[in-house]
């Protein structure tokens, strides 16, 4: 146990460095999906027959293991963060796009035509109105992208040790210390319920207006059917 | 365009469609650990979804499993579980099944609480028992929420199962590491296509499942 944390020299990085480096490789890709899935999602809501395909699409892509992505890509971007991060970055569409156009859909006709009465003009109307109801949605939606992002960084060490805290699986084996297997899998599993919590903590800052308790975990899918 | 290119290269050459290293010989290991997994998820969700669904009870604890179970990393658990259990058939189904529980697990529970209560009354004002209220009524209606649960972790199984080659297991997994090691590009392209076919194959079957097994008047109201 005492040499759960004496990460070996070949990283490069101490425990800190590990677990700085893993939330960089795991939330950028988040954030990106974000900013790509928005525009996306309102695309399929305003033009609702592109909505299937983009769902196809976005499945089909997720499908490609992340293993044969990173390989493909090392031929463009190098054996480099950038090739863990852009696969990981097209994996999260595939739940930030039904997220956030579940959520903008659920979004009711009263309340668009009260803003609109207003005189609120498209752009305003989304960014005050359309966006903070569907945040529950969207910020489930981050949740289960956020967590599988984390989990899926370490097969980057299968690329030539890019995998952050996943390149204490490759070390556990070759100097035969299980410990840093453990120290691997534990600490990105409470990376991920951190981060989790933080989500949850972000909703609730968001949509004051919305109990806190139990009812927090509430899912899209009972979102819409409300 | 060179992915096209390996695409072709790898589908053409006559070695990869016969013996032990064949697509058809892969194809089926992959299929067979996919369903093996799937069963396994399947055998632990749903039943459970179900009945705490049905009562409507648990599904803070139900979460917080789920979320647990989330934040394992599947890379991670099968090395560790290779160091401690050594290779083997356990290694690669542990993280697979720890993978596929999840969305099975609250889906379920999420469809089968929603169901609008008023044919669930009618059903108990009936007469029916609490099981007969469970799959006569309720599974019918949350059926195609349930489905599109196990239809994704259906997919993500396809996808991971590549991981079993790293222990040195088949399926089409083999590919893509091998051809990593062997730096042999076309292989791991090869790999890459048949399991995203594979996938899209899992979301036909999926489609066809819900076409069959959903009533018709669940499926106009949906």
């Amino acid at each position: 146990m005492n040499r759960f944390f004496d990460i070996p020299s070949d990283l490069q990085h101490d425990w800190i460095g590990l677990v700085g480096l893993h939330l960089r490789e795991a939330l950028l890709p988040v954030l990106g999906g974000l900013l790509l899935a928005l525009p996306i999602a309102q695309l399929c809501v305003r033009l609702r027959w592109l909505y299937p395909p983009v769902l196809w699409v976005t499945t089909v892509l997720y499908a490609i293991p992340s293993l044969a992505f990173f390989v493909v890509l090392i031929d463009y971007t190098g054996q480099t963060e950038l090739t863990v991060m852009i696969p990981l970055t097209v994996y999260t569409l595939v739940v930030l796009v039904p997220a956030i156009v579940d959520g903008v859909r659920s979004v009711p006709q009263e309340t668009l035509a009260a803003a609109t009465a207003m005189g609120f003009g498209p752009v305003r109307r989304y960014v005050q109105v359309q966006l903070p109801i569907a945040t529950p949605a969207i910020v489930a939606g981050l949740r289960v992208a956020t967590v599988s992002s984390i989990s899926l960084v370490s097969v980057g060490m299968l690329i030539g040790n890019q995998g952050a805290l996943g390149n204490l699986l490759h070390d556990a084996q070759i100097y035969n210390r299980p410990e840093l297997a453990w120290n691997s899998v534990l600490t990105t599993a409470a990376l991920a319920v951190l981060v989790d919590a933080l989500l949850v903590g972000v909703r609730v800052l968001l949509t004051p207006w919305m109990p806190s308790g139990s009812g927090a975990t509430r899912t899209r899918k009972e979102a819409t059917a409300r | 365009m060179n992915v096209l290119h390996f695409i072709t290269s790898f589908f053409t050459d006559g070695a990869h469609w016969s013996g032990y290293d064949g697509i058809p010989t892969r194809l089926l290991e992959h299929l067979q650990y996919s369903l093996e997994a799937l069963g396994l998820a399947a055998l632990i969700g749903l039943p459970v979804g179900l009945v705490t669904g049905h009562y409507g009870k648990g599904g803070n604890t139900l979460t917080l499993i789920a979320t647990a179970a989330r934040a394992l990393p599947t890379f991670g658990l099968l090395v560790l579980i290779v160091i401690i259990a050594g290779f083997g058939m356990l290694p690669v189904m542990i993280p697979l099944v720890v993978l596929a529980v999840p969305p099975i697990l609250v889906t379920t529970y999420e469809a089968v609480r929603s169901v609008d209560r008023s044919p669930v009354d009618a059903a108990r004002g009936i007469g029916m028992s609490e099981t007969r209220i469970l799959l006569q009524a309720e599974l019918p209606v949350a059926l195609p929420l349930i489905l599109g649960g196990l239809r994704s972790a259906a997919i993500q199984i396809v996808s991971t199962a590549t991981i079993a080659a790293y222990v040195g297991l088949g399926g089409l997994g083999r590919y893509i590491v091998d051809g990593l090691y062997q730096h042999d590009y076309e292989k791991v392209v090869g790999g890459a296509t048949l399991v995203a076919a594979m996938a899209l194959t899992t979301l036909g079957i999926f489609w066809a499942l819900g076409r069959v097994a959903v009533s018709p008047g669940v499926r106009r109201a949906g």
